[in-house]
C-alpha cells in the first residue's frame, strides 16, 4: 500500500460573479500517492487550476471553498492563514503556466530562491545562497553561480521555468503541482522541462500533479490520470488502463481527438464547453455525448469502479466496448 | 553609469542653448524689453539706452543679440534690473533658496503621504478605506489651490485669531517684517500653509498613481509566485509589490516636475512667498528682461536635472533598464 500524501474529498469552489454564483469546482475526489506523477486533463474552464489553487489556499478571499483536503494528514480547507503560509512552499508547491511573468523582475534569481529557503528553514543568507546555487544546478542550469546573480530578463523562457522549478522544490515538498508548466514553451523546451520534472520526482520522491490540456504529455510522463469535465472528475485510472480502454465517453472523445502517426483524420469532440454559471443538469457532458440518454439529464454520476478505472457515467456498464484507435 | 551621466550632462548643453534661444525670442517678441526700459526710465539718454541694449544683447538682429546676451551671461556681466537697478543674482539666489525649501518640504510631505494613501487604498480595493481615499484625492485634485489657500487662511489666520486671540499660521512672507537672520521655528510657521497647499495637490495626484500601479502589480503572476512561497503578506507587499509599483510612479514623477512648479508659482503668489514664482510674476509683469532671462535659465536647467535624476532612479529601481 502506498501512502497518500494528498486526499481531496468533495471539493467545491464557488465564485460570485455579476451573472450569479459560478460553481467552478463541483465536488472533486482525488488522491495523490507519495512519489507518483498524476496527470490532470480537461478542457479549458473545467476547473483544473481552481481545484489546486484552492488546495494551496491561493484563491481570492471571495471564493467559497468547501470539502476536505488532507495534505500529509493535515486538513487544509478552513485552516488559518498562518498555517497555510507554513504549508505553502514547504509541504506543497505550485508552478504556473507562464514562466516569463512568474519571476519578480527586480530581484536576482539567487535571491528569489533563497527567499523560499529562508522562509521555511533557519538558514544563514550565505548558506541559503549556496543552496540556491545547488538547486540551479539540479534543475540543469549551467554556470549556476554566475546565473544566480542575474535577473530574470537575462534568462530564456525555458531557463526561467527551470528557475521556477528550483524555487518550488527548494524545501523538498511532498507535493509539486505543475499547472501547465510547458504550455508557453517551444516543443523542444517542453520536453526538457518535463525531463526536469521527472528527474525531481525520481531524485526526491516528490509527488507531482501535472495539469495539462495535452494528453500526449500525460502519456509520456504520468503514472495515473484524472480527467476533469465541468468542475467534476469524470474518470481516473492508470495511464495504461485509461489509454487502453477508456470508458467515459468524454475520455474516449479526448483520445479520439489525439493526433497519432498513421491516423488520417482527427475526431474533435463536437459542441462547446458548458457555461459554468448555468451548467447542464445531470451529467454535464450530456449535450455533447453521443451516448446520452434521458437518464443522463437527471442523474449526476459519481466515480464508480468500472473495470480497472473509476468512471462517472450512469451508462458506463451499457456502453459499447471501446474500439482501439490504431 | 558615470559615463551615462556625463553624456547626459554634455547633451544638456546644446539643449540649454536651443531652449534659451527660443525663450530669448519669446521674451523679445512678447515683452519688448527696450520699450519696457524706456517706460521705466523716460528721461534716459540715448547713450544710456544703447548701453542697456548692449549689455542685454537686445540688438535688432535676434541671432546676433542672443549670442551677445549669452557671452555676457556666461562671463557674469549681468545687467541690473530695469526697475530699481538692483543686482539680479542676489535676488535670484534668494528666490531659488526659498522655493527650494518650500518645494522640497511640500514634495517630501506630499510624496510620502501620497504613496502611503495609495498603498492603503490598493490593499483593499473597493473597501471603505479605498473609497474614502479615492474621494478625498478627487476633492483634493478638483479644488484649485487658490481656493484651498483662501479656506486655510480663513481658518488658521482669521478665525483662529478670532477664537484664540492670535493666528496659528501667518498668511504671507517667510519671516515677519523686519526680521533678520535664521529662525527655524518662525520659518516652519510661515511655510506651513503654503506647504500644505502644494502638498495636497501632490498627495492627491500620487495616491492615485500609486494605487493603480500597486493594483496592477498585485495582480501580476510574480505576486502569485510570492504568495505560493508562503511568505508573510507584509513581506510580499514590501519586497515584491512596492518596488515594482514604484517604477511607473517614478517615471510619472519625472514628467510631473512641471506641474509641481506650476503649483508653487500659484501658491507663492497667494502667500506672497518670495520664491521663484513670485519673482517671475513680478518681473514678467514689469517686462524686466534682465531679471527674466536668468530665471528662465534656472528653470530650464532644473527641468533637465530632474529628468536626469528620475532616469537614474528609474534605472536603479528596474534592473531591466540599462543606462547606456
Ligand atoms: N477568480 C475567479 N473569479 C471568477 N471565476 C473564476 C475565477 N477563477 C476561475 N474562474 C472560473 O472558474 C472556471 C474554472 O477555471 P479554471 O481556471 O480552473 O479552468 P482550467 O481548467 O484551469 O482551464 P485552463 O485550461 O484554461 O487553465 C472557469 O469558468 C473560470 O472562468
Ligand atoms: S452519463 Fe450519459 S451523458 Fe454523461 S457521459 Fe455517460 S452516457 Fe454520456
Ligand atoms: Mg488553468
Amino acid at each position: 500500500m502506498t501512502e497518500k500524501v494528498l486526499e481531496i474529498r468533495d471539493l467545491r469552489v464557488t465564485f460570485d460573479t455579476p451573472s450569479g454564483p459560478l460553481e467552478a469546482v463541483r465536488g472533486i475526489d482525488l488522491d495523490v500517492e507519495a512519489g507518483e506523477l498524476l496527470g490532470v486533463v480537461g478542457e479549458s474552464g473545467s476547473g483544473k487550476s481552481v481545484s489546486f489553487l484552492a488546495t494551496m489556499g491561493l484563491l481570492p478571499a471571495r471564493a467559497r471553498v468547501t470539502g476536505s483536503v488532507l495534505l500529509a494528514g493535515e486538513q487544509l480547507i478552513g485552516a488559518s492563514n498562518k498555517f497555510m503560509r507554513s504549508v505553502r512552499g514547504r509541504l506543497i508547491s505550485m508552478i504556473f503556466q507562464d514562466p516569463l511573468s512568474a519571476l519578480n523582475p527586480v530581484h536576482r534569481i539567487g535571491d528569489q530562491i533563497s527567499e523560499m529557503l529562508q522562509s521555511h528553514q533557519s538558514l544563514s543568507s550565505r548558506d541559503a545562497a549556496k543552496r540556491a546555487i545547488e538547486l540551479l544546478d539540479i534543475v540543469g542550469i549551467p554556470q549556476p553561480d554566475d546565473r544566480a546573480r542575474q535577473y530574470p530578463h537575462e534568462f530564456s523562457g525555458g531557463m526561467r521555468q527551470r528557475v521556477i522549478i528550483a524555487i518550488a522544490i527548494a524545501n523538498n515538498p511532498k507535493v509539486l503541482i505543475a499547472d501547465e508548466p510547458t504550455t508557453a514553451l517551444d516543443v523542444t523546451v517542453q520536453a526538457q522541462i518535463l525531463e526536469v520534472i521527472e528527474r525531481v520526482q525520481d531524485r526526491f520522491g516528490t509527488a507531482v500533479v501535472l495539469i495539462t490540456h495535452d494528453l500526449g504529455v500525460i502519456a509520456r510522463v504520468a503514472d495515473r490520470v484524472n480527467v476533469m469535465y465541468a468542475g467534476r472528475n469524470v474518470e481516473q485510472g492508470t495511464i495504461n488502463d485509461l489509454f487502453d480502454h477508456p470508458s467515459h465517453p468524454y475520455t474516449r472523445g479526448l483520445l479520439a481527438s489525439l493526433p497519432r502517426p498513421g491516423k488520417q483524420r482527427l475526431k474533435p469532440i463536437t459542441g462547446f464547453p458548458p457555461n459554468m454559471v448555468n451548467p447542464p443538469s445531470g451529467c454535464a457532458f450530456h449535450p455533447r455525448c453521443e451516448f446520452a440518454a434521458d437518464i443522463c439529464k437527471f442523474e449526476m454520476p459519481s466515480l464508480v469502479s468500472y473495470g480497472d478505472l473509476q468512471t462517472a457515467c450512469v451508462r458506463a456498464r451499457e456502453l459499447p466496448k471501446h474500439e482501439r484507435f490504431v | 553609469m558615470l559615463r551615462y551621466i556625463l553624456r547626459r550632462l554634455a547633451w544638456s548643453v546644446p539643449t540649454m542653448l536651443l531652449v534659451t534661444f527660443l525663450v530669448y525670442i519669446a521674451l523679445r517678441v512678447g515683452t519688448d524689453p527696450v520699450e519696457s526700459y524706456k517706460r521705466v526710465n523716460p528721461r534716459a539718454s540715448r547713450a544710456k539706452v544703447q548701453q542697456y541694449i548692449d549689455i542685454n544683447g537686445l540688438d535688432p538682429n535676434f541671432v546676433q543679440g542672443y549670442f551677445k546676451w549669452l557671452k555676457n551671461f556666461i562671463t557674469g556681466e549681468w545687467a541690473p534690473s530695469i526697475k530699481g537697478r538692483r543686482e539680479v543674482w542676489p535676488a535670484l539666489k534668494d528666490a531659488m533658496a526659498n522655493t527650494l525649501r518650500l518645494g522640497t518640504a511640500a514634495t517630501v510631505v506630499g510624496i510620502f503621504f501620497g504613496l502611503v494613501a495609495g498603498v492603503l487604498a490598493a490593499l483593499r480595493p473597493g473597501g471603505k478605506r479605498d473609497v474614502f481615499i479615492n474621494t478625498s484625492a478627487f476633492v483634493g485634485i478638483s479644488i484649485p489651490p487658490f481656493i484651498s489657500a483662501i479656506l486655510l487662511q480663513l481658518l488658521f489666520a482669521v478665525y483662529w485669531q478670532r477664537w484664540f486671540g492670535e493666528s496659528l499660521f501667518p498668511t504671507s512672507g517667510v519671516y515677519p517684517a523686519g526680521h533678520t537672520g535664521f529662525n527655524l521655528f518662525l520659518m516652519i510657521k510661515f511655510m506651513a500653509l503654503p506647504t500644505i497647499i502644494v502638498a495636497i495637490q501632490i498627495i492627491a495626484t500620487y495616491s492615485r498613481y500609486m494605487r493603480s500601479s500597486l493594483l496592477d502589480v498585485m495582480n501580476s503572476d510574480y505576486m502569485r509566485t510570492a504568495r505560493s512561497k508562503g511568505i508573510s503578506e507584509r513581506r510580499i507587499l514590501i519586497k515584491h509589490g512596492m518596488r515594482n509599483a514604484l517604477i511607473p510612479v517614478v517615471t510619472i514623477a519625472a514628467l510631473d516636475v512641471g506641474s509641481i512648479v506650476g503649483g508653487l508659482i500659484i501658491t507663492e503668489n497667494i502667500f506672497a512667498y518670495p520664491g521663484m514664482g513670485l519673482y517671475f510674476l513680478k518681473s514678467f509683469g514689469e517686462g524686466d528682461f534682465p531679471l527674466l532671462m536668468p530665471w528662465m535659465v534656472v528653470i530650464v536647467a532644473s527641468i533637465l536635472l530632474f529628468n536626469l535624476i528620475a532616469d537614474i532612479s528609474y534605472a536603479w529601481l528596474d534592473p531591466r533598464i540599462r543606462l547606456e
